[in-house]
């Protein structure tokens, strides 16, 4: 690889733009492809560049047979998003883990006194309104929503357009009951039952967390599960 | 078996980016990545490690089971510049052969990162 493009790649993913490098295995030869261009000695073959534009968009790295011979597709895309509703004390270690995990983590809270840097150092801080917030950050198939306020003015909100988005994971902090109280109300809001399932409550594994971290794992282990539940799938 | 291209929850950016600071102190730096992988291989396509001329390195491409042997392939394509296409399979413990313990089979593509 010259330096040149492991130079272009690190700005890439600084800026969050998707890009594939190509690699021919044989003869070591890349390119880097985009959505909109491609650069490098295989950037004039329309067969790669299609396929690394669908590796981007299957987000997966592999190596496939083409007429060119064997080429690795290897993607570049931003990192998977986590958007925690609620600056409480659980939050804390969540954000925490969740950003070593390689969550671009971001905190919304219209409680500037909760959701303030002195308690979440380095992490992405939103004070709007839960659902203001939550659209603002425009929820893609690659982010993961989790509320924990179980307060329903600032939960239901959010969880309203969480339900409406292509959201991975959707999961919200609180008791059976909680749960059951917040499943009725957003019944009477015109979702489904369906629809209202796809949200986790309570929320995380059932590892018998106690502590805030503790719970911070287990949420963030039923994440990585939701995550990877197709390939858990067809590996069975 | 299929080749396990599962999506990647997070990259190995810090791997690049270690790549890249060994570069600017004008270090030869080789890039390892697993390009296909089956059975139970623990780290999917697109894991990389990166090895300096010094031989000290960052990121996986096993479990920590062929790293060694890839180090040292990864030192003479820093010096050839020719890449190269390493497999490794199930581990003959007799043989004291380097491979996975884990039954499954790896191949690894190994490039010196140059002008």
């Amino acid at each position: 690889m010259k330096t040149s493009m492991l130079d272009q790649i690190l700005r890439d993913q600084e800026a969050k733009t998707p890009v594939a490098l190509a690699t021919e295995l044989a003869t070591g030869d890349q390119a880097l492809i985009y959505y909109d261009s491609a650069t490098g000695s295989l950037a004039n073959n329309p067969e790669i560049v299609a396929a690394a534009r669908q590796a981007i968009q299957d987000d997966k790295n592999g190596t496939v047979k083409l007429d060119a011979g064997e080429i690795y597709f290897q993607t570049f895309n931003p990192p998977l998003r986590m958007l925690i509703v609620g600056a409480v004390h659980i939050a804390q270690p969540l954000s925490r883990m969740a950003s070593v995990v390689g969550y671009d983590v971001t905190v919304v809270d219209p409680r500037q006194s909760f959701a303030s840097p002195e308690r979440f150092p380095g992490i992405s801080l939103n004070h709007e309104w839960p659902d203001d917030g939550l659209r603002e950050l425009d929820i893609d198939r690659r982010t993961a929503v989790v509320t924990l306020t179980h307060d329903p003015k600032l939960d239901d909100p959010a969880l309203g357009v969480a339900l409406r988005s292509d959201a991975f994971y959707i999961g919200s902090l609180g008791s059976r009951g909680t749960h059951a109280g917040r499943t009725e109300r957003l019944k009477g809001e015109g979702f489904t039952e369906a629809e209202i399932s796809r949200i986790k409550g309570p929320v995380g594994l059932n590892i018998g967390a106690i502590s805030p971290a503790e719970i911070a794992v287990s949420i963030l282990g039923e994440v990585t599960d939701c995550l990877h539940a197709k390939e858990k799938k067809a590996a069975a | 078996m299929a080749p396990s291209d599962v999506n990647q929850g997070s990259q190995d950016d810090d791997v690049l980016q270690e790549a890249a600071n060994w570069l600017k102190a004008g270090k030869k730096v080789a890039l390892a990545t697993v390009v296909s992988s089956w059975g139970s291989s623990p780290r999917p396509p697109g894991s990389q490690l990166a090895v300096s001329e010094d031989s000290t390195f960052v990121g996986s491409v096993s479990g920590g089971c062929i790293e060694g042997a890839v180090v040292t392939e990864a030192l003479e394509v820093m010096e050839s510049g020719e890449s190269k296409v390493l497999e490794y399979g199930v581990t003959d413990e007799l043989a004291w052969e380097v491979g996975l313990a884990c039954g499954g089979k790896v191949k690894v593509f190994v490039e010196a990162v140059q002008e």
